[in-house]
């Protein structure tokens, strides 16, 4: 079985973008099937690790806790472009990521980019810091402690 | 041309009130294009769009589509997912490569490199040149 | 009834999303830099696809959304491609 289908999520995000595509016929489905299994087999040879994910409440809960918090700063922002309110200012902040994995960091800089208000710019290997620039910069401890406790400690579950 | 789908009326209102939400969250990104003051200021109301904008005009046709076909219809989430994982890619790399231009015209106002080690070694160790 | 103010609502719409189309193509022209430049261009590419989807629940026809896909596809290219020629002064190394 991992022999066949090395990347079994990828390979079932393949034929579900085959099938929404052409719609539901069970010609499509047969050939969608064959061509998520042979394309996601092209992964092999850029040798990438698959990702290890821990299945649990604790993907849910991420997502609703992204799209909430998307929501809330899309009102931030406008009200920012809108008013322009006085005290408003801007600037960097470089957080010390404890997350080692690629992916989870991958992960977290969409989850800060796809936010808008924050910027995800450049992540340093050697000393774990994360450059990211922030729209409504009111304190800088504030916005790492955050990241911290609401995305960070939700990745570290995720991914093992 | 004023023209629309023969919709039932709580669909029409539903249709319609999305797709305003989502066209006025685009123009209040786009606005804030305009508004700003510096690049990086500027990079952050792009985001509006291409989060809650791009969300709430595909709903609306994914209702739309849905009403009129009478069975879900939900190939628009294809572009909810290609826009949320590609929005973030465009925006890292073009931060970067102001960034990177800032940096090497020494504007002020611009973090130093992060990696500035490399770039100090670099320094020390080069030859120099006769 | 629920047709005629679905009919204004699309195209009070369309009109708002042609609007930030403008903004941005004035960001294309006024710049100041290239990086700013890109950025307008990316958010055209944005309020173009949203504009398509909307012409697409006003036609009632799912051939617009085939084409939003194709901008957007094309619009992440280029930017991408953009930005990766501001930073190294070439696109493929």
């Amino acid at each position: 079985m991992k022999r066949l289908v090395p990347f079994p999520l990828l390979a079932l995000a393949l034929f579900v973008m085959w099938v929404l595509l052409t719609g539901f016929s069970p010609g499509h489905i047969l050939l969608g099937a064959v061509v998520a299994l042979l394309v996601s087999r092209v992964m092999l040879t850029l040798k990438a690790e698959p990702p290890r994910i821990r299945f649990s409440m604790a993907i849910v809960r991420l997502a609703m806790l992204v799209l909430a918090d998307i929501i809330r700063s899309n009102v931030a922002v406008a009200r920012i472009v809108l008013f322009r309110p006085a005290g408003q200012r801007s600037g960097f902040i470089e957080f010390p990521t404890e997350l080692r994995d690629p992916q989870a960091l991958a992960a977290l800089a969409i989850i800060i980019t796809a936010t808008p208000g924050t910027l995800w710019l450049q992540h340093d290997a050697q000393r774990h810091l994360v450059l990211i620039h922030v729209l409504d910069l009111v304190d800088e401890a504030e916005w790492i402690a955050l990241i911290k406790t609401r995305y960070e400690r939700l990745l570290m579950e995720i991914f093992v | 041309m004023i023209q629309a789908p023969d919709l039932p009326l709580w669909a029409a209102i539903a249709v319609g009130f999305l797709v305003l939400l989502g066209a006025s969250i685009t123009l209040i990104g786009a606005l804030g294009l305009l508004r700003l003051r510096n690049f990086y200021e500027r990079i952050h109301p792009p985001t509006l769009g291409s989060t809650l904008g791009t969300g709430c005009i595909l709903i609306a046709s994914m209702i739309c589509f849905s009403t009129l076909h009478s069975r879900p219809m939900v190939h628009e989430v294809l572009i909810a997912i290609f826009v949320t994982l590609t929005t973030p890619i465009t925006l890292m790399l073009l931060a970067r490569a102001a960034l990177y231009r800032d940096r090497s015209e020494g504007s002020a106002g611009v973090p130093q490199d992060l990696e500035s080690v490399s770039a100090s070694d670099i320094q020390q160790f080069a030859p120099d040149q006769p | 009834m629920s047709t005629l103010f679905l009919a204004l609502a699309i195209t009070a719409a369309q009109i708002l999303l042609a609007f930030a189309m403008g903004c941005a193509a004035f960001r294309i022209l006024r710049g100041p830099r290239a990086q700013d430049r890109v950025l307008g261009m990316d958010a055209l590419y944005l309020a173009g696809m949203l504009l398509l989807l909307t012409y697409g629940i006003q036609t009632g026809r799912t051939l617009f959304f085939e084409g939003a896909l194709v901008i957007g596809l094309l619009g992440f290219a280029g930017t991408v491609a953009l930005a990766k020629f501001l930073m190294r002064g070439e696109v493929i190394e």
